[in-house]
């Protein structure tokens, strides 16, 4: 794996070369991983994934799953992107789903409790490399005790979070040297320490000492620490990363969020975001399109029309959006759409805004069909994707601030459907 | 299709008489009246290239006059359809009742062959009724439907039934079979049918079908299936390519 930075003034601007089992793969810095659940692109088989474009060259499979089909992988033997119907994809294996609630006050110095369908597994550093070793990732995370963003976490648990993490990672480095079926895989290494930022610098410059592949910022998922300390806390720990290792972040997935990251030298994040704004019957529409005047576009993809449609809304619709829903999309099965016959957003080049439109979708939707999945999952893909095509374009032009300017602006404008002054 | 079956499939929020078909809907009580007229003003503003009369259909299980009335109402409406069609280049399909008594089936016939319609529907059967009955009726109707018309057999349907009926004499089938079981798990092979949520599949690393082609089978293993059967709705649609793919 090699990593090549564009050089100064770009940002981290590059690319992760020689990925993959015969090192052909690429991934564009700064970019973001593949969401899968059970190695599947979620409501997608492999032809209509194709069909999305710009696929990110590295997906993501998550632990918890993986750890239930241990017994399966093992007398498999062949490896879980083969398992799984990808062979020739490079596969990242992150500790827990960014989606999954991971219940708190469960790890102990020795093990770390995961959640799957069957309930709750607890796992030695040991018995975390057996199951790597049957999955044989490309990549993936160090096995770690980010048990620190529920909120009230005292300094003496930030502590153990950071001493626990780098006792794994040791033992881990150990098993890793003798374990042959994992000699091509990379080992990111975690750097936790919740929101103390004494705690936050020991792990990242003792993690650093390790000879890791690269690095994953943990504990900074949810919303219980405070925005400011959140920033200055991913700042202060890049800072002490060596610039030749890829950095990672778990949990963020915002536009606004992901600008701010790249900003403060964070290079890959995961893509689960497109999928919880599919799952609560939304697409995301913002505009990440810094050439033009950023007033107009804003208005453009969000709203003035979107907005002042709300003559005759029926409160109830709105109240049903998801609460979690943000500014960067539309609720289709608000009654609005009914009879909307543009697509989910002008100009997008996705199979589902070529082919149909936002009344159909809201008809999927009312009708509880498996397809509204399927046509939002591809948009909302395809977007999130082409955002971060932005972002890297902008770093090239040095717009990246436009592009920020841009995205923030359509952040504070509330949700499209909102009643004016609500 | 006009919505008739619907009288069968949601008896208890329906109410039929000679004007059409009441529905009263669970959501809030709103009723509507499907029309003979109003089933084909939608089905002309949908466009469709073949449209289906609107029937008075009864279950297959039902016994007694209700299934005369059925039949003669369903000629009459049949009428209704025909004169209610704005667009002659939508083929509008007739479709014959009876229930499983071969003199009504017969009177059904008789009349209906008389219209002048494009393609014939066999329908009220594929309800539950014993195969005895059924084949006898689909027998008895493409005996008495003239040669140079699509025969459409309504809602047929297991492997088995689609051998007996193609021999029988049908053209044109529907059923929901396939892709509704992929929905629920269900696999469709030659000589059954998998179970695919069945803990047996857990290490089994064959596809579906070896001789099958179709992508699913090409690229994924039941033992694959069966664990993304368990986390996201990809392994309904790989079931459903799947079960397409064996019915073609």
């Amino acid at each position: 794996m090699k990593m090549k930075l564009c050089g100064v003034g770009c940002g981290r601007l590059g690319t992760l070369a020689g990925l993959g089992r015969n090192g052909a793969a690429a991934l564009t810095l700064p970019g973001c991983l593949l969401y899968t659940r059970t190695g599947s692109a979620p409501h997608l088989t492999r032809d209509t994934l194709q069909v999305v474009g710009g696929v990110p060259a590295v997906a993501q499979l998550t632990l918890p799953t993986m750890a239930e089909l241990h017994e399966v992988l093992e007398e498999y033997k062949e490896g879980a992107a083969k398992f799984i119907g990808m062979p020739d994809t490079v596969l990242y294996c992150s500790l827990l789903d960014p989606v999954a609630p991971c219940p708190s006050g469960y790890n102990t110095n020795k093990t770390v409790s995961l959640w799957g369908t069957s309930g709750r597994m607890e796992l030695t550093a040991s018995k975390f490399m057996d199951i790597q070793r049957a999955i044989q990732p490309d990549w993936f995370q160090c096995i770690s005790d980010g048990d620190t963003i529920s909120g009230e976490v005292s300094r003496k648990r930030a502590k153990k979070s950071v001493d626990r993490s780098l006792s794994f990672l040791d033992v881990c480095l150990q098993l890793l040297e003798k374990s042959p079926e994992l000699q091509g895989s990379v080992m990111f290494g975690a750097i936790e320490g919740g929101d103390i930022l004494e705690e936050r610098l020991r792990s990242a410059r003792e993690t650093a000492k390790r000879p890791v592949g690269g690095f994953l910022l943990d504990g900074f998922q949810g919303s219980a620490m405070i925005k400011e300390t959140k920033l200055q806390l991913i700042a202060s720990v890049t800072a002490e990363l060596p610039e030749d290792k890829p950095r990672i972040i778990h949990g963020i997935g915002r536009p606004d969020e992901v600008l701010e990251c790249i900003e403060r030298g964070v290079d890959i994040f995961e893509s689960f975001f497109p999928f919880q704004v599919t799952e609560r019957g939304c697409a995301l529409v913002f505009s990440y399109d810094y050439h033009s005047d950023p007033e107009a576009a804003a208005l453009k993809q969000n709203g003035a029309q979107d907005v002042e449609k709300n003559g005759a809304e029926d409160q109830d619709e709105i109240s049903k959006a998801d609460p979690e829903m943000t500014p960067f999309e539309i609720f289709l099965k608000n009654k609005r759409y009914q009879d909307d016959f543009g697509p989910l957003l002008e100009g997008c080049t996705c199979y589902c805004c070529q082919r149909h439109t936002r009344a159909y979708v809201h008809h999927l939707l009312v009708t509880n069909e498996l397809l509204a999945g399927v046509l939002l999952m591809m948009h909302n893909f395809q977007h999130y994707f082409s955002f971060f095509s932005a972002i890297q374009d902008a770093l090239r032009d040095n717009k990246l601030d436009q592009l920020k300017k841009l995205v923030f602006k359509q952040a504070l404008q509330g949700p499209a459907n909102a009643k004016p002054g609500q | 299709d006009s919505g008739g079956f619907q009288m069968v499939s949601l008896v208890e929020l329906s109410q039929v008489s000679e004007q059409g078909v009441h529905f009263r809907s669970p959501y809030g009580g709103a009723e509507i009246l499907l029309s003979p007229e109003r089933s084909i003003e939608i089905q002309n503003a949908l466009g469709a290239d073949i449209m289906m009369q609107l029937d008075d259909v009864v279950s297959s299980t039902t016994t007694g006059p209700r299934v005369e009335e059925a039949m003669h109402r369903s000629i009459r409406w049949l009428d209704r359809c025909i004169a209610a069609n704005r667009c002659p280049q939508q083929q509008l399909f007739a479709i014959i009742q009876g229930g499983l008594d071969p003199a009504l089936r017969a009177q059904c016939l008789r009349e209906m062959t008389q219209r002048s319609v494009p393609g014939f529907a066999i329908g009220g059967l594929s309800g539950g009724e014993d195969k005895d009955s059924f084949w006898r009726m689909v027998k008895l109707s493409t005996d008495l439907l003239p040669r140079d018309r699509p025969r459409y057999l309504m809602g047929v349907g297991y492997p088995t039934d689609l051998v007996v009926c193609v021999a029988l004499g049908c053209d044109m089938f529907d059923c929901v079979y396939p892709t509704r079981t992929a929905r629920f798990g269900s696999a469709l092979v030659p000589w059954g049918c998998l179970q695919l949520k069945n803990k047996e599949f857990t290490k089994d690393f064959r596809p579906i079908d070896p001789d099958c082609r179709c992508p699913t089978c090409r690229r994924h293993s039941r033992a694959f299936l069966h664990a993304l059967l368990r986390s996201d709705t990809a392994a309904l649609h790989h079931l459903t390519v799947h079960n397409i793919a064996y019915q073609v």
